[in-house]
């Protein structure tokens, strides 16, 4: 046995937890995860069925924290766990999962399949089979501090630019600011209207906010790939610049694993509780709402839906903020059929985006999100998360429709009232 | 071995030493996935894990969402009958509620003989259906292993016995009761090492699937 697949199975070992056990014996083979599955339904490829992802962490539960499964294995007669089977199921476990949660909420006994495709994950990175694409993701994550490779400097210039167009001053490493804004790469160099509206709407609402020049990247490479130690290392720096500037609240962007990352992993990851609180950037928008704080005079009368980021809403718990939000300015606004909670992924999430190989699937996949789109006849979408804007602006382009992809942070800075 | 003396080991020790693999199969499945216990979440909560646990459990007893049912029809309907009839047939049977009484000292009401005899009808019918099913439909037959089949076999089998019996249809009565016994006690004996284990372990996944949506403030 090779030295990586080793690690490979002793990784996959420290996943196994109650949660796992439980899971793995309720399993009864009835094939319903497939059918909430978009991987599935838009391919027909039963391979591709959720819970089929996880064999190998099932194997490595069953041979190793099961009494019958170690009689067998002491047999030779237990599935092992090898290079093959690794290799063999890498593209499903990275390319036909987004780990969007959609098949967790069907599972008739309960099973969140998605958590532990996430873990079994952890085994297949350490063994060495993981997409090229996010492995260099992974690693200019932690050498350059991005996955995109963006430095300290590309943020600079983008900051001089909005300070220059618009006369706001962008605050950097202001000590003692309420809050502390993470951006995600995809944001400082796709959108930085992003960074101007957060800086409008802040201004507008009167609460001091700042960018930590030395962690302001709030997406988690090592979330996606699966190394728990990368992971660790990337939150440590948030919480460490957190903690320097004494901020009371670390702001996630409009980006859904960096929210799952830093909000819900993050505490976990690194071992101890965060002494600041940790909200989305719709979580923080919704409570100004709430304390009259965000006054709108605009309206929007286009005919818009908004696209739940998976991370965010059914994995997030995000789910009300963006309605009440959209509410204060939307005159027509319609759901997609299979919202909230239940609603489909882009296809491009979970590290799928970054995975070249993922290109061509991702965006036949995205089959599923048009059909939910042709059902409503809209003018326009909202949603709150880079990844599923950039994603949602290809696969609209790909199946030839024309509307536009806003966010609703931007949407809501533009609809400001006037001082 | 005769005919009576093949009922008489069905009762006697056929039965304990079933019983006795039955129970303690269930003790050590259970302490093996309980005792590997899991880590304390450190992130600030948004709901509690408790309540949305046990709301988990009773949700995903109820039909699911419309889209759900639509794209798995068959699954859940028959899911729904099999499982019904299967506890009528247990434990509202009058027979076995008397067989029960005399291990737990306490019995129920029964519902009358007819009507479980319908119910085993359908049952076994819809069982038949389910096996049709999980080898003409390509996601099943992709996720199936002997188990599953073994599995079918093993709980379709005492309701087959049961009908027969009950009808004296194809055999002696005393080699048919004592048939169904055994087959009863084939299944008792597999129950803890197979898929059969979810009856019990499906409280614990549903209550960690919730407890872990909930604590994100998202029922599941």
């Amino acid at each position: 046995m090779s030295a990586s697949l080793k690690k490979g199975i002793s990784a996959l070992k420290e996943q196994v937890d109650s949660t796992v056990a439980s899971f793995f014996s309720s399993c009864v083979h009835c094939g319903m995860c497939a059918e909430a599955c978009l991987f599935y339904t838009e391919t027909g490829d039963p391979e591709r069925t959720p819970i089929n992802k996880t064999e190998p962490l099932r194997r490595i539960w069953f041979s190793e924290y099961t009494l019958v499964g170690r009689l067998l294995k002491m047999l030779g007669l237990a599935k092992a766990v090898d290079e093959q089977l690794l290799s063999d199921w890498e593209t499903l476990v990275y390319d036909s999962c987004t780990l969007c949660g959609r098949c967790s909420m069907v599972c008739p006994v309960g099973i969140d399949i998605t958590d532990m495709i996430r873990k079994t994950r952890e085994g297949m990175a350490v063994a060495g089979h993981a997409p090229n694409g996010l492995i260099g993701a992974t690693q200019r994550a932690v050498t350059i501090g991005s996955p995109m490779g963006v430095k300290l400097p590309a943020l600079q210039a983008q900051i001089g630019h909005i300070e220059k167009d618009t006369g706001m001053t962008i605050p950097l490493d202001v000590e003692g600011a309420e809050y502390m804004l993470l951006l995600s790469s995809m944001e400082i160099m796709n959108f930085p209207e992003f960074i101007e509206a957060v800086a409008k709407i802040f201004k507008h609402a009167g609460v001091s906010w700042t960018i930590s020049s030395e962690a302001f990247e709030a997406t988690n490479s090592g979330i996606q790939i699966g190394v728990s130690d990368i992971a660790a290392e990337l939150v440590q720096r948030t919480v460490d610049a957190a903690e320097k500037l004494k901020v009371k609240t670390v702001i996630s962007p409009e980006c859904g694993h960096a929210y799952m990352a830093i909000r819900w992993d993050g505490p976990n990851l690194i071992g101890k509780p965060f002494n600041f609180k940790v909200r989305h950037i719709l979580e923080v928008l919704d409570e100004f709402r709430k304390d009259g704080r965000l006054k709108l005079s605009g309206k929007e009368v286009q005919k818009l839906t908004y696209h739940d980021p998976c991370q965010i809403a059914r994995r997030g718990g995000v789910i009300e903020e963006p309605r009440n939000l959209i509410n204060m300015f939307a005159d027509d606004f319609v759901e997609m059929p299979d919202t909230g909670k239940m609603n489909w992924c882009c296809g491009a999430g979970g590290g799928v985006s970054s995975n070249e190989r993922a290109d061509e699937i991702r965006l036949q996949v995205f089959q599923r999100k048009k059909d939910q789109l042709d059902a409503i006849h809209v003018d326009g979408i909202i949603s709150a998360c880079s990844n599923c804007r950039i994603h949602l602006e290809d696969g609209l382009e790909e199946y030839h429709m024309d509307m536009p992809v806003l966010s609703l942070t931007e949407t809501i800075a533009e609809q400001l009232e006037e001082n | 071995m005769n005919e009576i003396e093949f009922l008489s080991w069905v009762r006697g020790p056929g039965f304990q030493i079933a019983t006795i693999i039955f129970v303690a199969g269930l003790i050590i499945r259970l302490g093996e996935t309980l005792l590997l216990g899991r880590k304390t979440n450190l992130a600030e909560a948004k709901g509690s894990e408790m309540s949305s646990g046990l709301r988990t459990i009773a949700s995903r007893m109820l039909p699911p969402d419309m889209e759900t049912f639509k794209r798995s029809t068959f699954t859940v309907t028959a899911g729904y009958i099999f499982h019904i009839g299967l506890f009528v047939t247990i434990f509202l049977f009058a027979p076995h509620i008397l067989l029960l009484k005399d291990i737990i000292g306490f019995g129920w009401p029964s519902i009358p003989t007819q009507i479980v005899d319908a119910i085993a009808i359908v049952s076994i019918i819809t069982l038949l259906a389910i096996l049709a099913h999980r080898i003409t439909d390509k996601v099943l037959r992709y996720l199936s292993g002997p188990q599953d089949y073994i599995v079918w076999l093993v709980t379709i089998t005492p309701l087959v016995t049961g009908y027969m019996a009950f009808h004296r249809l194809g055999g002696s009565p005393v080699t048919l009761l004592a048939l169904h016994i055994l087959s009863v006690e084939v299944l008792m004996v597999l129950f803890p090492f197979t898929k059969l284990m979810h009856t019990f372990t499906l409280f614990l996944a549903r209550w960690y699937n919730g407890a872990i949506s909930g604590y994100r403030g998202v029922e599941s």
